[in-house]
């Protein structure tokens, strides 16, 4: 089978959000970046279903030249081949103009997918409806947010966790599959598997930016929490203290 | 000008939330469900939503922002070739209407204008209150049927094992992060969460690391709780980790580093190792209780 996995290029926050003095994105100046984890799940997901059942697996971005990192790096965890869509500007892709352009390369691809793999939602924009946009262009029927993944005659008994248990569709294939971390747990990249990444086919090209019909217009700090932490004290003699606390909210 | 609301579930708060949210546009407001006599169908849910759209022209379409909601207008967004906002937090009408809308789990907001008509949009959880009389409204409820044939149905619901307190619904969560070290380093969280009556919580380092099940972590990819207490041991507070820790009452870090971010979010604060802490704190406890 041929399994495509979307993936999308996010700075690794850390623990404070800092903007750039335009307040159209986040400072990246000291950050790192990699994919959502959902994402990363998605692509060990893909890496294992070929490993079980033959076929090749391509890992699929829209986004800047240095995303190339992030494609080499789902590479090394097995991945096949990539196909980058290289983003023109620092402007961002709306979800309709990134499902667009992403079916448009589904549809060049020399193979069929069988399986087309989404996160959830993104790390960063969480927008919740690419993939689904993506479906309904191919004709291909969706399914969001799951945790598990069994693959028998052409047909996809996927699970969804849902409060109290979990929900249970089976769809055809060809489809659309969002999932959630969970699914399983990614391996780490092992050195060979670098090495061979470089190496590893990627197709590169830059499709046009269409206007955005969801313009984002600015990006705001939420406001801070204004919690000046009560301090309880050092070490293992704060405990008495923290017993008070607990008394007060009831607990003890 | 009209809003159309799709109700997931009138007894469920964010769907109150949905109708109250819905109003701040205007009081021409109809809440609809969609029939769910042969089970969950996000796209025939869709279809009959858009369809409902196309006839009725209302100048926004809102759902909850819960897994269904969005899925569901997004469905609805793909049919009609439309944009979408999912987790508003407030929006204004115009042409073209403006929302606020959350990205990051939370971490940061987004001032963003929908060009398409009607307005698609969900509601961020607890972006409001649920007006009473919005909730009393949704007793009774027009329901519609869905559209089209159903490839995608949910055909089956497996029932969830139930083990201790879930953490989800725990008033205690006793979280450890990278601070803890080992799979083993969680016997003492465990130990504090048990006395508490509560239930133990992760960060993504540690279910990244294979010392905790995915299940146990708290985060922006993994479980949003509410508790009345927080405790976090060893956790650096990175945003992944705060959008699943923001909706607790009150949060108590023990950390090392003086300096962790963790601490501008917290309302008690242990400056030490968690594992000298955490077992000080349950002796404590017992001595307290006489045991």
């Amino acid at each position: 089978m041929n399994v495509l996995v979307c993936v999308k290029r996010v700075p690794l926050t850390g623990g404070k959000i800092v903007l750039t003095d335009d307040q159209r994105a986040i400072s990246t100046r000291h950050l790192g970046f990699t994919i959502s984890p959902h994402e990363e799940c998605g692509c060990e997901e893909a890496v294992r279903l070929i490993e079980q059942h033959g076929g090749t697996s391509t890992v699929l971005t829209l986004g800047p030249p240095e995303a190339e990192e992030q494609l080499r790096d789902m590479m090394a965890i097995g991945i096949d081949n990539a196909i980058h869509l290289v983003s023109d500007g620092p402007e961002e892709w709306d979800p309709q103009a990134t499902a667009t352009a992403i079916v448009a390369a589904i549809q060049q691809a020399p193979e069929p997918y069988d399986l087309i793999l989404f996160g959830n939602e993104s790390a960063d924009a969480g927008n919740y409806q690419v993939a689904i946009r993506v479906a309904h262009k191919l004709g291909l029927p969706v399914v969001t947010g799951i945790k598990g993944i069994a693959v028998q005659d052409g047909t996809l008994r996927l699970e969804q966790e849902v409060a109290g248990g979990r929900d249970v569709y089976e769809v055809p294939m060809p489809a659309v599959v969002t999932v959630k971390e969970g699914i399983n747990l990614p391996r780490y990249p092992s050195v060979p598997g670098r090495l061979r990444a470089k190496r590893k086919p990627l197709d590169a090209s830059s499709p046009a930016r269409p206007e955005p019909r969801l313009e984002m217009v600015k990006l705001v700090l939420p406001p801070g929490s204004g919690k000046q932490a009560e301090v309880l004290g050092d070490g293992p003699q704060a405990a008495p203290a923290v017993v008070t606390v607990l008394t007060e909210l009831g607990l003890v | 000008m009209s809003v159309l609301v799709f109700v997931e579930d009138p007894s469920d708060e964010l769907s109150q939330q949905a109708l109250t949210f819905a109003r701040t546009l205007g009081q021409d407001v109809q809440a609809v469900a969609i029939n769910d006599r042969d089970g969950y169908a996000p796209a025939a849910w869709g279809q009959a939503l858009a369809a409902a759209a196309r006839e009725r022209t209302p100048s926004s379409l809102i759902a909850p922002g819960t897994d269904r909601g969005n899925e569901v207008l997004a469905h609805v967004a793909a049919e009609l070739d439309l944009p979408m906002a999912a987790n508003c937090t407030a929006v204004s009408p115009g042409d073209p209407v403006t929302v606020t809308r959350v990205r990051w789990g939370g971490s940061l907001l987004e001032e963003a204008r929908l060009h398409g008509s009607p307005a698609l949009l969900t509601v961020a959880p607890h972006a409001v209150a649920a007006d009473p009389d919005d909730a009393a409204a949704l007793a009774d409820l027009e329901t519609i049927d869905p559209a089209g044939e159903a490839v995608v149905r949910v055909s089956e619901r497996v029932q969830a094992e139930t083990a201790g307190v879930s953490l989800v619904d725990a008033d205690v969560v006793v979280s450890g992060g990278r601070g803890v070290g080992s799979s083993e380093g969680f016997a003492v969280i465990e130990e504090l969460a048990a006395l508490l009556g509560g239930a133990v919580g992760c960060s993504r380092a540690v279910t990244s690391a294979g010392w905790r099940p995915h299940t146990d972590q708290v985060g922006q990819t993994g479980t949003k709780v509410s508790p009345s207490l927080y405790i976090a041991c060893g956790i650096s507070g990175a945003t992944q980790h705060m959008a699943g820790c923001k909706g607790a009452k009150k949060l108590l870090a023990i950390n090392p580093d003086r300096e962790a971010s963790i601490f501008a979010s917290a309302d008690y604060a242990v400056i030490g190792d968690l594992h000298e802490v955490v077992p000080a704190i349950s002796a404590e406890i017992r001595k307290v209780r006489g045991g």
